[in-house]
């Protein structure tokens, strides 16, 4: 009996080739042995301080994301294909940021419909007519994906403004490294621990004109109390550079300086892991303490970069999202290399009319929301939850947009009883500065719940190493 | 370095250290407990420990009467007491959340290490924890700690700082448990040089890990003067207020060298150094034990502002 889930390791004709040398590895694994390593593993990212607070949840701010032993393998010839789609459609995102906040030239020739941009939520109309240095708005694009078959990817959905995670795709590896050195050595994993370099590279790329120096590039923070500081101290680490947060920083003149023990030193670029609207309470939010006063001005002026730009958020919304594989034709006029999943826009009354028809079939999600709050799973959810989600739909059709159940691909995964293929999905790290890079890797959940499609780390996903086998 | 950093770094190690002198103050509380009655019993001995932490009035509100094992609990569990152990400790691991990057990895899996021990500590049926396992486990904590910072961390601004921390906390710290003293272990003017004398005078070096120090130093003596010179006076002493004192002024001037000017903080180092090290036995008993510990505690708390206000705010330019 066919398994209607493509199943990575195991299809119709037997293991596949990136899995051949794992298949000894588990299948002579004691169980006991497993547990101690199970054990060693939670050990090791306690220690590393590796935690995830929920928000939401209260509870235990020193929570372990679960981690799964069992890696995840692309062969070199899928990760080629992959890596060249989602270059591609970083390059086009990129392009309609940069479009849109000049001569809207993808509105003008009637490609995106004009409302849809200018009256999007995450349209920042104090950035419109700004050109950010080399044109770059997201410099760190994670696109999320998954896969049905051998051969059929889908983007599932674009993360412009700052994606985390990507500490868990390097300490994974350095975890997995540690503890079962000969996978190691009998397989050609590529090496992803280049990523820090390549973000320090790429940040440093895009200092502002007037930066004459060695530029100085810091992280900036909303603080300890976030439940992705873990990262951002982990990357400020890895990078060099200063983690500062809203209250380290000010503005004197055309510049952003930070308040050191020697009194006050220039910042040239700012990786910034806050959201807009708490940047500068000038120009956002006035009730803000996280931000910058009067930092805003200094961006217009071309004092200090700011990573992502404000503004990059209008491009991963999830209605924009539809258009992408348009962009990619208008802007580089190539073909679309990796699909989107088919989407209704709720906004759109015959659209709506067959989501709401097929409520029980459809995944539907709102459109600003993420981290898989709000969202409707229909082949799982019972009537009154989607009679319930059917009136919200009605009261505001244009928040929500809808999707097929996907038949997400599975990875096999340790469970009590030993391994059981569980949902995986991807997400890679793109980065874009002067040049566009990714390192082969990425973060791949899992959803450990037998069953279950939802890999989101607020909802009770894990985590896997992911491999990609190096080129001869 | 940001002053925030810099900030953090002077509060992990002014925390490590005030949570290993709490653990001392346990220490010296229960060995003193063991002794027969003298004056008052226990619950004078208790109070005396209290009152040199300032902490007496918050017991006694949370707890009412001095008993034991409320005194242990308070000292070393209850994060409701800010110089509590488990305080302190975790006080010290959020200032090294922190300011991560300013840490080697050895020194943050020392602290993290730490908390979570703590943790598992806090999670043990409290009848099985006696006094000792958790003085013991304190000072090997923080020692392995310290080890950590000082055989891995660079000699930058920032091992500057955690030294400034260490000194400064360490100075107030040694006065404070040498002040314990005046308040209990002399009950009155006809105990001086008597044998319950001796005990409690033994027991304050002994929780001070000063014991045999003191014996090879002094030849095994036991006087007043002595013991007060040691503590106080004695530069050879790594918690005597002397080397605390000589300590802050070390670290001072390493920072004015490596950011090529000298500080206000400087100067009023320099100033207590030179009380410190001229300073005569006599004249600390001349001035009276008690008063002169009290100057000093408020010396050093001077010290920790002016430190403060050159470094740890960014607006000294």
């Amino acid at each position: 009996m066919a398994e209607p889930f493509f199943n990575e390791m195991y299809d119709a004709s037997g293991l596949r080739a990136p899995y051949r040398m794992l298949e000894g590895w588990h299948r002579n694994m004691p169980a006991e042995f497993r547990a101690i390593k199970q054990a060693e593993a939670e050990d090791l990212f306690r220690r590393y301080g590796i935690t995830f607070a929920v928000y939401g949840e209260g509870g235990d701010p020193d929570r372990l994301i679960p981690f799964d032993m069992f890696p995840r393998v692309f062969a070199a010839d899928e990760w080629r294909r992959l890596e060249r789609g989602i270059k591609q459609r970083a390059r086009a995102l990129n392009a309609f940021l940069s479009d849109v906040y000049d001569r809207g030239e993808i509105i003008r020739a009637g490609r995106i419909p004009a409302d849809l941009v200018y009256r999007n939520e995450a349209y920042e109309i104090a950035v419109a007519g700004f050109r950010p240095p080399l044109g770059v708005f997201s410099h760190i694009v994670g696109i999320d994906l998954v896969r049905t078959s051998a051969d059929q990817f889908y983007v599932l959905e674009d993360n412009c403004r700052t994606p985390s995670g990507v500490s868990y795709m390097l300490e994974n590896r350095e975890v997995m490294m540690r503890m079962f050195p000969h996978l190691f050595q009998e397989n050609r994993v590529a090496p992803v621990e280049g990523y820090a370099g390549l973000l320090k590279r790429t940040l440093a790329s895009v200092a502002p004109a007037k930066c004459d120096r060695d530029p100085c590039v810091v992280l900036l923070t909303p603080g300890h109390f976030n439940s992705a500081y873990y990262e951002h101290s982990f990357l400020a680490d890895l990078m060099g550079i200063e983690l500062v947060e809203g209250q380290d920083l000010f503005v004197d003149g055309d510049f952003c300086w930070m308040r050191t023990t020697e009194g006050p030193k220039k910042v040239d670029v700012i990786y910034r892991r806050i959201d807009d609207a708490f940047l500068d309470p000038l120009c956002f939010r006035p009730e803000s303490t996280l931000g910058v006063p009067g930092l805003m001005n200094v961006y217009r002026s071309g004092g200090v970069t700011i990573c992502s730009a404000p503004g990059a958020g209008v491009a991963d919304d999830k209605a924009i999202y539809t258009y992408v594989p348009e962009m990619i034709r208008f802007y580089l006029g190539e073909a679309p290399i990796l699909e989107n999943v088919p989407t209704w826009q709720c906004a759109k009354p015959d659209e709506l009319k067959y989501v709401q028809e097929n409520l029980a079939e459809l995944v539907v999600k709102e459109v600003h929301g993420s981290g898989g709050y709000g969202m409707l799973v229909g082949p799982k959810s019972d009537k009154a939850t989607i009679a319930t989600f059917a009136a919200k739909l009605a009261a505001n059709p244009s928040n929500y947009i809808a999707q097929p159940t996907l038949a997400l691909s599975t990875c096999p995964t340790f469970v009590n009883e030993g391994i059981a293929p569980r949902h995986v999905d991807l997400r890679p790290y793109c980065l874009v500065g002067r040049d566009v890079e990714l390192v082969p890797g990425g973060l791949t959940r899992v959803a450990l719940t037998d069953g279950s499609l939802v890999v989101n780390s607020s909802q009770g996903g894990g985590v896997k190493d992911t491999w990609v086998i190096a080129e001869e | 370095m940001l002053s925030r950093t810099a900030a953090n770094l002077f509060w992990m190690t002014r925390y490590l250290e005030r949570s290993e002198t709490t653990a001392r103050l346990l220490d010296l509380g229960f060995r003193n407990a063991l002794l027969p009655n003298a004056g008052g019993g226990f619950r004078n001995e208790w109070s005396a420990i209290l009152q040199s932490k300032g902490t007496l009035q918050q017991f006694s509100d949370k707890y009412g009467d001095l008993v034991q094992r409320n005194v242990e609990s308070f000292l070393f569990f209850d994060l409701e007491n800010p110089s509590s152990v488990a305080s302190c400790i975790t006080a010290a691991r959020e200032n090294a959340r922190i300011v991560r990057t300013a840490l080697t990895s050895q020194v943050w899996d020392a602290i993290n290490t730490s908390f979570q021990e703590l943790k598992a500590l806090t999670r043990r049926e409290r009848s099985s924890l006696e006094v000792p396992e958790l003085t013991d486990w304190t000072l090997r904590t923080v020692s392995l700690i310290r080890g950590a910072i000082e055989s891995t961390q660079l000699r930058n601004d920032g091992y500057r700082f955690m030294n400034l921390g260490y000194a400064v906390e360490r100075a107030d710290n040694t006065a404070r448990l040498l002040d314990v003293k005046y308040y209990v272990l002399l009950p009155s003017v006809a105990y001086i040089g008597s044998g319950l004398d001796n005990y409690q005078w033994t027991t304050l070096l002994r929780a001070l890990s000063a014991h045999r120090a003191y014996n090879w130093a002094y030849g095994g003596e036991l006087s007043a003067a002595q013991i007060a010179h040691f503590l106080i006076l004695n530069p050879k002493f790594p918690r005597s207020l002397l080397t605390c004192c000589l300590e802050v002024n070390e670290h001072l001037d390493h920072l004015g060298r490596i950011y090529g000017r000298s500080s206000p903080a400087q100067e009023a180092a320099r100033a207590l150094l030179a009380e410190l090290a001229e300073a005569r036995t006599e004249d600390v008993f001349d001035e009276g034990l008690h008063e002169f510990l009290t100057r000093m505690i408020s010396e050093y708390a001077g010290l920790g502002q002016c430190i403060s206000d050159q470094y740890l705010t960014g607006e000294a330019r």
